[in-house]
C-alpha cells in the first residue's frame, strides 16, 4: 500500500516546507518525519512519497538515504540501542557494555532480538565524551554506564 | 594559566538555566539590542578586535570571516551554525545548546546582522534531539518577545533562526558537505573554491560559524571586543578571549570548563580533570579531538625562530598555553580544545586501532586516496592488533597517511592521516613490539 502521512504530520510537512527557499533542502527533515511515521524505516514506498512531494527523482532521494546512517533501509526493532564505542568511550570500558548487552539481548551489533523488541547497534563518537561510557536508547542518552546501569535500562526496554 | 571563567557557563548548574527568564536575568539579549544599534561594519569590527579564532577546530578568526561576505549582493545571504558536534573526543557545544541555548541564539541575531543575512540555519546532528528541543524552545521564546522575526530586537532587521538536522554521517561537520546536507543532498564535501561567502548554501554568500564561536559573540559586546581578547593569555598571538574546554578518557573529574585562553594540558588534566585515573601515569594526551596529532608527555617546546615563545621554550608540551598559534608551532594541532587522556594503562596502539576504524567508517568515499587509504590504514591495523603483521607494513602505515594527506578535496583526509601519522611516529615501539611478539605486548586493554 502506498505510503501517506496523517494529517497532523502532514501539517508539519508544510511546516518544515516553510523554513527554506526550495523544497529539495526538506528532503532530510522529511526523510525523518516519514521515517518515524513508518515503524522508524524508510521503505520504497516512502522514497517514492517522498520524491513526489518534494519534486525530486526517486534516484536522488535513495541516493540522500543510503548515505547517511540513520536512514534505516530495514524494519528495526521497536526500539534502538546506539552503545558508543569511539576512543572516549572505549578509555572507560565501552567494550564491556556492548559484550554485556550481546549477551543480554542474545544478538550481536547490528541484529535485532527476535521477539522484535531491540535492535542493538554500535555507533561512533556521540558527542558524550565527558560522561563516557554511555549509549543512546531511542531519543535518550544513558550516560556514565555501569553494567548494574545496562541491566535496568534493558529489562525496561524488553518489558515493553 | 588557571583562570575560570562563567561568560557561558554561568547557568549551567541553575535549574531552568536554559530559559529565556533565566539568561535575562543574566542581561540577555543587552548585547543583540546594542549591535543592531551599530552598523554592519561597525559590528564586523568590534568581533575581529575580539580575535575569536573558531571554535570548530580550524582556529580561524570569527570577524575576519564575517568581512569576507559581500556588503552589496542581490542574493540572500545566510549564517549556518556547525552542530554537528561529532569529532571524538568533543562535547562541549552540545553543552551550549542543551544548558544555554539563548547565548547561541542571540549570537545568531548578532551575526545574521554583522554578515546582512536574514536566516541561520542551526545543523544539529539528529542524535542530540535535547539539543534541538531546547534550540526550538529558545527560538520560541525569543520570537515571542520580539527578539526574533521580521523586525528582530525592535528594529526593522528581519532575523530568523532555525535548526535543521543531519542524519549521521561525521563528514557533515566539514562545512561545504553541511552545506550540501542542508540543501538537501549527500554529505559530500565541495571542492573550495568558490568559498562560501561567495557561493554557499542554495547558491548564495554564506557563512558558517561553529556553536561556540557564536555563542561567544554576546559576551563580546558585553565586555568590549579589545577587552575580550584581553581575558587571553594569548592576546599577542591575536588568540583572545575565553573557551571551553573539555577533558575525557583516563582523568578523575571528566567535564567541560570554562576558561580564559592560556590554560595549559597540565592544568587541564591535573587541576580541572582532577588527574589520572587511579593515579597512574600520563602516557599521551590528544589536544583537542582525535584528528590532532598525539602528544607524549615528554615532548619539549622547541620553537627558536619566534621570540613569542621565548618563555615556553624548552618546557614540556604539557606547560604549553593551548592556542591555534601556539600548539602549530608546536607541530601539533589545538582542533577543539577538548583533550583525550591516555593513562598508561591504556595500549595505544589499540587506541590508534579505535580511532582509524572510525575514520574509515566515516571517510564519504568521494576520494580516492581518502576512501581507499582509510581502508587500507584500518586493515594494517587489524592485521598488527591481531599479531598477523609485519614491520613492512608498519612502514607502509606512514607511507598511505603521507599520501593521503593533501590529496583530497576536504580536511577530512589530512584529520584521518595526522593520528595515524602521529601514532606511528610516536609509539612505533609499542607497535612494533606487537609485530615482534605476534599481538602480545602491552597491557592488551584501552580502559583501566
Amino acid at each position: 500500500m502506498a505510503f501517506a502521512l496523517s494529517p497532523e504530520r502532514e501539517q508539519q510537512l508544510q511546516q518544515i516546507l516553510s523554513r527554506y527557499p526550495n523544497k529539495m533542502a526538506a528532503c532530510i527533515p522529511v526523510l525523518h518525519l516519514c521515517q518515524e511515521a513508518n515503524d522508524n524505516w524508510v521503505s520504497e514506498d516512502v522514497i517514492a512519497f517522498v520524491a513526489q512531494r518534494l519534486d525530486l527523482s526517486t534516484a536522488h532521494v535513495t541516493g540522500v538515504v543510503t548515505f547517511y546512517t540513520l536512514f534505516n533501509r530495514e524494519r528495526p526493532g521497536k526500539h534502538q540501542v546506539w552503545v558508543c564505542r569511539t576512543l572516549s568511550c572505549a578509555l572507560r570500558g565501552s567494550d564491556a557494555i556492548l559484550e554485556h548487552c550481546e549477551k543480554r539481548l542474545g544478538v550481536h551489533a547490528g541484529q535485532t532480538t527476535e521477539d522484535g523488541k531491540v535492535t542493538l547497534r554500535t555507533a561512533e563518537c556521540l558527542a558524550s565524551c565527558g560522561s563516557a561510557p554511555m549509549m543512546q536508547v531511542d531519543k535518550n542518552y544513558h550516560e556514565n554506564l555501569s553494567l548494574e546501569a545496562v541491566d535496568k535500562i534493558l529489562d525496561e526496554l524488553v518489558r515493553d | 594559566m588557571l583562570n575560570k571563567t562563567t561568560y557561558l557557563t554561568h547557568s549551567y548548574e541553575t535549574p531552568d538555566g536554559h530559559t529565556l527568564a533565566v539568561y535575562e536575568r543574566q542581561g540577555g539579549y543587552q548585547s543583540a539590542r546594542k549591535a543592531l544599534g551599530m552598523s554592519r561594519d561597525a559590528v564586523i569590527d568590534e568581533v575581529k578586535k575580539a580575535h575569536i579564532r573558531g571554535r570548530g577546530g580550524a582556529g580561524f578568526d570569527c570577524g575576519t570571516k564575517w568581512s569576507f561576505m559581500p556588503k552589496e549582493s542581490k542574493k540572500p545571504h545566510y549564517l549556518v551554525v556547525n552542530a554537528d558536534e561529532g569529532e571524538p573526543g568533543t562535547f562541549k557545544d552540545r553543552t551550549i545548546m542543551e544548558r544555554n541555548p539563548h547565548s547561541l541564539i542571540e549570537g545568531c541575531i548578532i551575526g545574521c546582522f554583522g554578515v546582512g543575512a536574514h536566516a541561520a540555519y542551526i545543523y544539529v546532528r539528529d542524535e542530540l534531539h535535547l539539543s534541538k528541543e531546547r534550540l526550538w524552545g529558545a527560538i520560541r521564546e525569543a520570537k515571542a518577545k520580539g527578539y526574533l522575526g521580521r523586525r528582530a530586537m525592535g528594529t526593522d532587521y528581519e532575523v530568523e533562526v532555525y535548526v535543521h538536522t543531519g542524519a549521521g554521517a561525521y563528514i557533515c561537520g566539514e562545512e561545504t558537505s553541511l552545506l550540501n546536507s542542508l540543501e538537501g543532498r549527500r554529505g559530500e564535501p565541495r571542492l573550495k573554491p568558490p568559498f562560501p561567502a561567495q557561493y554557499g548554501a542554495f547558491g548564495c554568500p554564506t557563512t558558517v560559524n561553529n556553536v561556540e564561536t557564536v555563542a561567544i559573540v554576546p559576551t563580546v559586546f558585553k565586555l568590549g571586543g579589545d577587552a575580550f581578547s584581553r581575558l587571553s593569555d594569548l592576546h599577542g598571538f591575536n588568540d583572545g578571549g575565553t573557551r571551553l574546554f573539555g577533558v575525557s578518557g583516563h582523568v578523575k573529574n571528566p567535564g567541560v570548563f570554562e576558561c580564559a585562553v592560556g590554560l595549559t594540558l597540565r592544568e587541564l588534566i591535573y587541576d580541572l580533570g582532577g588527574g589520572i585515573l587511579g593515579d597512574r601515569e600520563l602516557i599521551g594526551v590528544i589536544p583537542g579531538g582525535s584528528s590532532c596529532p598525539v602528544h607524549l608527555p615528554d615532548e619539549v617546546v622547541n620553537v627558536p625562530d619566534d621570540p613569542r615563545f621565548e618563555p615556553y621554550n624548552g618546557k614540556s608540551i604539557l606547560d604549553l598555553p593551548l592556542g591555534v598559534e601556539t600548539f602549530r608551532a608546536a607541530g601539533g594541532m589545538l582542533g577543539t580544545c577538548c583533550a583525550i587522556v591516555l593513562s598508561d594503562a591504556a595500549d595505544p596502539v589499540l587506541a590508534i586501532h579505535n580511532l582509524m576504524r572510525f575514520y574509515k567508517h566515516e571517510s564519504c568515499g568521494q576520494c580516492t586516496p581518502c576512501r581507499e587509504g582509510c581502508g587500507w590504514i584500518d586493515r594494517i591495523l587489524t592485521k598488527i592488533v591481531s599479531g598477523q603483521g609485519s614491520i613492512e607494513e608498519l612502514d607502509r602505515l606512514s607511507e598511505i597517511g603521507s599520501d593521503i594527506t593533501g590529496n583530497t578535496i576536504c580536511a577530512f583526509g589530512d584529520g584521518a592521516a595526522q593520528p595515524v601519522l602521529s601514532f606511528v611516529r610516536k609509539y612505533r615501539k609499542n607497535l612494533e613490539d606487537y609485530v615482534l611478539r605476534g599481538g602480545k605486548s602491552q597491557t592488551g586493554r584501552l580502559e583501566l
